[in-house]
């Protein structure tokens, strides 16, 4: 019997499974299949270079070397996608495309409540999903609420270490991609491993390290013969994308991946440079994951987040420092794109945070709460479990 | 974390399955032995189901002879703890000192440790070694200027891409050479506890190798700024890592001048290294600290800046490291509210100090001490234990540690601590090569690589972190099994000496007398009969090095 078909029946048997407390709502989502990929900038990625406010002259005079140029006043200037706001030029040949097939939004000013300004304090908060104030409880992640709520156990991080949006109650595994394949352990030796841990608090994560190695490889073995899908020579997060995209298509339902380099103190560039390129290979690797995905896509939805934005103002570097709110993106062909999304402040010297930031008026957990709610239908209460304390916002992105 | 542009992972191979045999496990022991016998630790080819009496007579062949090693369970848990994992030659340290003088001469160790022979020549003839630092700095300068002319004459992009991988060649080299050093005293210094803290020091104050030069700095960083410090006073321990060029370039204060300031050193100095981010500071306290510590930068070469004759008393010139009185904000300041008369390099060195010694370092140090030597959640008493100390004695370490070690609330930890990578990898070849020195460290970064805890290579400031929560999830579990295996089949590549091309062809032997009489009466029911299936003595190390004991410490 295969894990997955196990997993089900162990569900309608209402046998007893690791699932968190909200598994008594099991199934009852109307949109079950819908897949959520959360993508983390780590570093804190500067929102105001991807999506550029470019009817602002106050844009223009705070950053006067760092700026990306207003669309068609230079080769590598903003990409218009409506009257005030173009997107950066390095995105022109993959994310544009979906914005203008409606599938993808942006939504700026998005963010934390939290101000530490601090990468770890940030980045915690958000992965938690709890409240700011009152005490946290560091083994519980919003990402693995959400699974306990739609009662399902495909879920996956990958990423080297299982971070804390995933962890939980529910027993998520994570895979690190590049290490796929690489099996010595054989069946019989996993099966006297996993007898060793029969009893031991680390029990669950040896079986579901090795179910899921074993899954992974016999997913991924297709990927070998189909070259014309370009998966062997991709390279870096682009590789790394389509094998997640693939994944996702046959197997998962709830990912998370973890990007890191955002953190643009110093020599950020503007429409080429350190953050272009970046920004390039991010927009590669997503526009991979989608055409990876295949008909998958159709209910799928990519969020892209990160702890927060950086300073309006640059800085005497050329870069930016640690800032407030951000500006997050949905993707996916269950996504209502083309636009840019959620409650919006002209960009001008009276609007900014502490006269520094971009203020946060679309909190994160509000509107993902709404996006899931929207997504698998669930009640008020189910969102309460997700995020706690927090009233949902349904800014219309599915 | 996916990396962009990113080719810092190391592709580790393992070795192909290994042969199996329908042999009786005892003969397998035995044949194994015949197989490798390349050296007297080899010869103890102990049964696994003979009781240690039986034994004896094999044993004598070993460098330590086996009962000096023998250790009681509590022993045992205690140094398998202050070290990087127990090892036969540190039992046998702590056995001919007894428990109170091994203690002590880890606390306060000295400066010279003997390494064994082996191992130490492979560190004298490093290029950071033989070559000052300055002076390699200087050569990988000029280097990269070298790099980058014969790039731009350069007729096609192959050209241009070979000459600037020469400079990245080289300065990958000197990062291995000094994580290399770093792993060999992991393993074989006699200062096991000044070893595990330099470590820790190094992810308390992180820098990341691949930012700019970095590659021929950590190095240096670690040894001269790091290790001497390690066990003193945490505020000569700040103000090294403050003044290194690496944490000066990790975290750009050398971008950071009077009416250009950058906050990034000032943010992290009071968030990760000194108050904690609840330690009570402000954003107006970070701009201010960044502002007191304006001027703080490298210098490269003999040259020093234009001064006018006013500011040429205030330079400050160490090593490549330099105080620019002209780029120094010379206004006053108001920091943790207090004010600060600007007057430039003594301004900075007091700022620094008085963070060291604030009360909500004291108290987020020894959690953090206590969260890596003892417990994830550590005891609030602990706690309150270390932060005293840690005031009494002026912010030593020493002190600090020695408080926690002598406390009730330690002992009740001792084989409960889930070991980071660092931990696994280094505890399982402490074990398994404990008399005979590996010569090629670079299975082991490839190790550590692949789960994600590399020497020098986390990218953020806030360091690897530690806890079990990090280190336990299911896909790790797998990758740390796949690793138990490459160790326990083969030697691996740890007998290649860089530039050869053959290895030893051996595997460790775990079951040694040193196993019967101290780790094996800790395992637990299950583990014991998984060892029990194992049918050849390659795949009983891998079951040893993949049980739920060995994840431990």
């Amino acid at each position: 019997m295969q894990r997955r078909e196990f997993i089900r029946r162990g569900i309608a048997a209402g046998a007893t499974m690791p699932l968190a407390a909200g598994s008594a709502t099991l199934l009852a989502a109307p949109n079950a299949p819908a897949r959520v990929l959360v993508v983390f900038l780590r570093g804190g990625y500067d929102a105001a270079s991807l999506l550029v406010p470019f009817s602002s002259n106050f844009y223009y005079e705070q950053r006067p070397n760092i700026a990306i140029a207003r669309p068609a006043s230079a080769a590598d200037a903003a990409l218009p996608l409506d009257p005030d706001w173009g997107l950066h030029p390095a995105l022109r040949d993959s994310i544009l495309p979906l914005y203008e097939k409606k599938q993808a939004a942006f939504i700026p000013f998005a963010g934390t409540d939290d101000t530490s300004r601090s990468h770890f304090e940030t980045q915690d908060s958000i992965e938690l999903g709890q409240a700011l104030k009152g005490p946290r409880n560091f083994q519980s992640g919003f990402m693995n609420r959400l699974a306990g709520v739609l009662g399902t156990r495909d879920a996956i991080a990958f990423t080297d270490q299982l971070p804390m949006v995933f962890r939980g109650s529910v027993q998520v595994p994570n895979l690190a991609l590049n290490t796929v394949g690489k099996q010595g352990i054989d069946a019989r030796q996993s099966e006297i491993i996993v007898a060793m841990y029969q009893g031991s608090p680390f029990g669950n994560a040896v079986s579901e390290g090795f179910a899921v190695r074993t899954e992974a490889t016999q997913a991924l073995a297709g990927e070998m013969v189909e070259a014309n899908r370009n998966a062997i020579t991709a390279k870096g997060f682009e590789g790394e994308a389509r094998r997640i995209g693939r994944l996702m298509r046959e197997r998962y339902r709830l990912g998370f991946i973890d990007v890191g380099g955002w953190d643009t103190h110093v020599g950020q560039g503007a429409g080429t440079g350190y953050l272009a390129n970046r920004l390039g290979e991010l927009g590669k690797g997503l526009a991979a994951f989608a055409e990876e995905s295949g008909d998958a896509w159709n209910s799928t939805v990519v969020i892209v987040v990160s702890e927060f934005g950086r300073t309006f103002k640059e800085n005497g570097n050329r870069g930016t420092d640690h800032g407030h709110g951000s500006v997050f993106w949905a993707l996916g062909g269950a996504v209502r794109g083309g636009r840019v999304a959620g409650e919006q402040v002209a960009v001008a010297p009276g609007s900014l945070f502490q006269n520094r930031d971009y203020p946060v008026l679309n909190e994160y957990r509000a509107v993902l709460g709404g996006v899931f709610a929207r997504l698998y239908g669930l009640s008020p209460a189910q969102v309460q479990q997700v995020f706690p304390g927090s009233t949902s916002k349904d800014i219309g992105l599915v | 974390m996916a990396l962009l542009k990113d080719a810092m992972t190391e592709p580790s191979d393992f070795p192909s399955p290994d042969r199996r045999t329908p042999l009786t496990r005892r003969s397998l022991l035995l044949e194994g032995t015949a197989l490798v016998a390349a050296g007297p630790w080899l010869a103890l080819a102990a049964g696994c189901g003979t009781p240690p009496e039986a034994r004896r007579p094999e044993a004598a062949a070993r460098t330590v002879p086996h009962r000096e090693a023998a250790l009681a369970p509590a022993d045992f848990a205690l140094v398998n703890r202050i070290a990087w994992g127990a090892s036969a030659s540190t039992a046998a340290d702590f056995n001919r000192l007894g428990r109170a003088t091994w203690l002590h001469l880890q606390l306060d160790p000295h400066r010279y440790p003997r390494l064994p022979p082996d191992a130490q020549a492979q560190i004298d003839a490093m290029s950071i070694t033989t070559t000052p630092f300055e002076a390699l700095v200087g050569d990988m300068d000029a280097l990269r200027r070298d790099s980058d002319a014969k790039a731009k004459e350069a007729s096609d992009n192959a050209a241009k891409q070979a000459a600037q991988q020469a400079y990245q060649q080289a300065l990958s080299k000197v990062a291995r050479e000094a994580a290399s050093r770093s792993l060999l005293r992991a393993l074989y210094s006699p200062n096991q506890l000044q070893e595990q803290l330099t470590w820790f020091w190094f992810n308390h104050f992180n820098v990341h190798q691949y930012k700019s030069n970095l590659r021929v700095m950590v190095g240096d960083y670690e040894d001269r700024a790091l290790r001497p410090r390690a066990l003193g006073k945490f505020r000569d321990l700040l103000i090294a890592s403050a003044t290194h060029p690496a944490m000066i370039r990790y975290l750009d204060n050398e971008q950071n001048g009077a009416g250009r300031i950058n906050e990034n050193y000032a943010r992290e100095v009071m968030e990760l290294h000194t108050l904690g981010v609840e330690g009570g500071y402000s954003q107006k306290d970070v701009q201010e600290l960044a502002r007191v510590l304006t001027g703080l930068g490298v210098a490269l070469g003999d040259k020093t800046p234009n001064l006018r004759p006013e500011q040429r008393a205030l330079y400050v010139r160490q090593g490549l490291t330099e105080f620019n009185p002209a780029r120094h904000d010379m206004g006053d300041k108001l920091v943790l509210g207090q004010s600060v008369a600007g007057r430039g390099w003594n301004e900075v060195l007091d700022e620094l100090g008085r963070l060291a010694t604030h009360p909500n370092t004291a108290r987020f140090v020894s959690r953090k001490l206590a969260q890596f030597f003892a417990a994830d959640a550590s005891p609030p008493t602990l706690v309150d234990r270390m932060s005293t100390a840690f005031t009494r004695s002026d912010g030593e370490i020493a002190a600090t540690l020695a408080a926690m070690f002598d406390s009730p609330e330690f002992a009740t930890t001792l084989g409960h601590k889930f070991k980071d990578p660092m931990h696994y990898v280094v505890s399982a070849l402490r074990l398994a090569y404990d008399d005979r020195p590996i010569r090629n460290a670079g299975p082991m970064l490839g190790w550590l690589a692949r789960l994600g805890e590399a020497p020098y290579n986390r990218q953020t400031p806030d360091g690897y972190p530690t806890d079990e929560s990090a280190w336990a999830s299911p896909g790790q579990m797998a990758a740390r099994f796949e690793i138990a295996r490459a160790i326990g089949t083969g030697s691996a590549g740890l007998f290649r000496a860089e530039g050869e091309s053959a290895d030893a062809p051996a595997f460790p032997r775990l079951a040694s007398a040193f196993y019967y009489e101290s780790i094996e009466p800790t395992l637990g029911k299950a583990t014991r009969a998984a060892l029990d299936r194992a049918t050849s003595a390659q795949e009983w190390n891998v079951f040893l090095l993949s049980s739920p004991e060995f994840m431990l410490r």
